[in-house]
């Protein structure tokens, strides 16, 4: 078997009595989508922060291309190539689509003190941008600036700058909330795409969209992992149906 | 990008009628006249490099006060000991503008890498409170310093010298002034397009989702605030040679609190918004301040109108919002 791209060693972490992380070991395969499912109050966001880097765990490891990235900053790990994309579309509001985009390659690149060469002048920057956005279908949008576009549209931007960025995985934190029908189907299709680029680690609500995408699902209840499997194994686990999916019978 | 053309007239209106009023006070012999418009100058190329740091990167520095008294302090210092015929740093004859402005500008950007490396690791009012409170410590140590002037300040008896000119003349002076303020925003055009520039206005934004995409902001906002204070530094420096005159009180808190009006006045972040805001700020203390000891209630007065009314100041209300493309 191949090694993990990312993989969670006995995280834990608490707030004051509360323990919003609880032992948690996941790992995600090259080329799979792994879908972290979870109630409101699991414990996701605290995973996603620490797992990003904003939230210093209290105890366990992140390993990341087989490197131990536990200590390192939210900037540092985004350099080694983790991409995220934010539950509230967290963008650059007065920027346009492009320069959000073009932002995440000029990060990518390396290349951010650089004093002389005007950025917007910058063609083969401009073309590349262009190009992403019009992958997630945003082309006709790029010069608009991002707090103008619509809520979907800001959904699709964030997926662009993740796509800038050329990670080695993608942590997407509920990339559908609040998207229509008819945008969440796109982009399930986009995202089964998307995985043959990195594996992905999608934290999503949309139950219908993560049984259509996941290769494995694992379901955080209070900061725990309470199963861990295939969509037909999770669909079957009663502690599942139980703490989660609601035993409709 | 400024691709707005009431936003290119308005700059070239400020930029050459900074230039064209004094060259006919210059024919008319008013040496007054220039003499306001040289402040002018310095305290716009202050707020330049202020609008780096607050306009750019929303680095609210309640402290820059300071670098432009240590620039004057530099300038003061030089003078002095050229004028006792004494060494500065092992220079002999040390009053010259060429070798001052460096020495200036290195000394305001090291304190401000100090100062920087301890306040940015904050944000909002704790950073306020911090430039603030650096900036008043380095207020008392000079105050306190009795070699150089304590709180009386330090008497400039000679101008220090730029070759080719005589800058005891009032012309001489505000020409190099104004040489270097146009500088000054080409530098700051030129910052704000670059990649630098575009990371630096993003972490303002949005610092989060700079550092998700792998800029640290804490780097980029420590060299933007370095080279902030750089600037206004050099323009500490002139403001010395100006007023012959190297002033503790050019490091008060009030001097801080007046950049940032400047700023806000004529248009956070807008290139030529210290400028407006200038000429505003030394234009109500030149009229008003004739006539009352109180003319900065004036100036409050305008200050209030702007921040309830005109958001973004002069440059904003004739040109138009900025779009950052």
């Amino acid at each position: 078997m191949a090694d993990p791209v990312l993989s969670l060693s006995h995280l834990s972490k608490s707030f004051g009595a509360l323990k919003a992380t609880d032992d948690v070991s996941l790992t995600l395969m090259p080329g799979e989508i792994h879908a972290l499912i979870g109630p409101n109050g699991a414990g996701k966001s605290t995973l996603i922060g620490q797992i990003s880097g904003r939230i210093a765990p209290d105890a366990g490891t992140i390993t990341f291309k087989g490197r131990d990235i536990t200590g390192l900053s939210v900037a540092q790990r985004a350099r080694l190539g983790l991409g995220r994309s934010f539950q509230i579309s967290s963008l650059i509001p007065e920027y346009s689509a492009r320069r959000n985009v073009m932002l995440g390659l000029q990060a990518r690149q390396g290349h951010s003190f650089r004093f002389l060469k005007p950025v917007m002048r910058d063609r083969r920057l401009k073309e590349e941008a262009g190009a992403i956005l019009s992958k997630v279908g945003l082309a006709g949008r790029a010069s608009v600036p991002s707090a103008e576009l619509s809520h979907g549209e800001r959904r699709l931007l964030e997926i662009a700058v993740a796509l800038a960025l050329e990670p080695a995985c993608f942590l997407l934190d509920e990339p559908m909330a609040g998207m229509g029908a008819e945008g969440v189907g796109a982009l399930v299709d986009f995202l089964r795409g998307l995985k043959a680029q990195a594996p992905i680690l999608l934290i999503e609500h949309d139950m219908d969209a993560v049984f259509a995408l996941a290769d494995r699902l694992s379901v955080l209840v209070y900061g725990r992992i309470i199963a861990s499997g295939s969509v037909e194994e999770i669909r079957n686990d009663p502690a599942v149906r139980e703490a989660y999916l609601g035993d409709s019978e | 990008m400024p691709d707005n053309r009431r936003e290119y007239a308005l700059n070239a209106v400020l930029a050459l009628g900074l230039l064209l009023v004094p060259l006919w006070a210059y024919w008319a012999g008013s040496p007054f006249t220039i003499t306001v418009f040289t402040r002018i100058a310095i305290f716009a190329l202050a707020a330049v490099g202020l609008n780096i740091a607050l306009g750019l990167g929303g680095m609210v520095s309640f402290g820059h006060a300071v670098y432009f008294g240590v620039g004057g302090y530099v300038a003061g210092i030089a003078a002095q000991h050229a004028f006792n015929g004494e060494t500065f740093l092992g220079i002999a004859g040390a009053n010259q503008m060429l070798i001052i402005w460096p020495i200036a500008m290195i000394a305001a950007g090291l304190l401000a890498a100090v100062i920087g490396a301890f306040s940015l690791r904050t944000s909002g009012i704790f950073f306020i409170m911090i430039t603030l409170a650096f900036a008043q410590m380095v207020y008392y140590f000079a105050i306190s310093w009795p070699t150089y002037g304590g709180e009386d300040g330090l008497p400039i008896y000679v101008r220090n010298t730029f070759p080719g000119l005589n800058t005891m003349r009032p012309w001489n002076l505000f020409i190099l002034c104004w040489c270097l303020l146009m500088l000054a925003i080409g530098a700051f055009a030129l910052i704000r397009a670059s990649r630098f520039g575009a990371a630096l206005m993003a972490i303002r934004q949005n610092p989060d989702r700079v550092a998700a995409v792998g800029i640290s902001p804490f780097g980029i906002k420590l060299a933007a605030f370095v080279i902030s204070a750089m600037i206004t530094g050099l323009a500490g420096a002139l403001m010395a040679d100006l007023s012959r005159f190297a002033s503790p009180a050019a490091m008060a808190w009030t001097m801080s609190g007046e950049l940032i009006v400047i700023i806000i006045l004529g248009g956070t972040g807008r290139l030529f918004g210290p400028v407006a805001g200038a000429a505003v700020l030394v234009g109500f203390e030149v009229i008003f301040g004739g006539m009352t000891e109180h003319w900065r209630l004036w100036l409050g007065l305008v200050l209030l109108l702007t921040v309830l009314f005109a958001r973004g100041g002069i440059v904003t209300l004739i040109a138009g919002r900025e779009r950052l493309g």
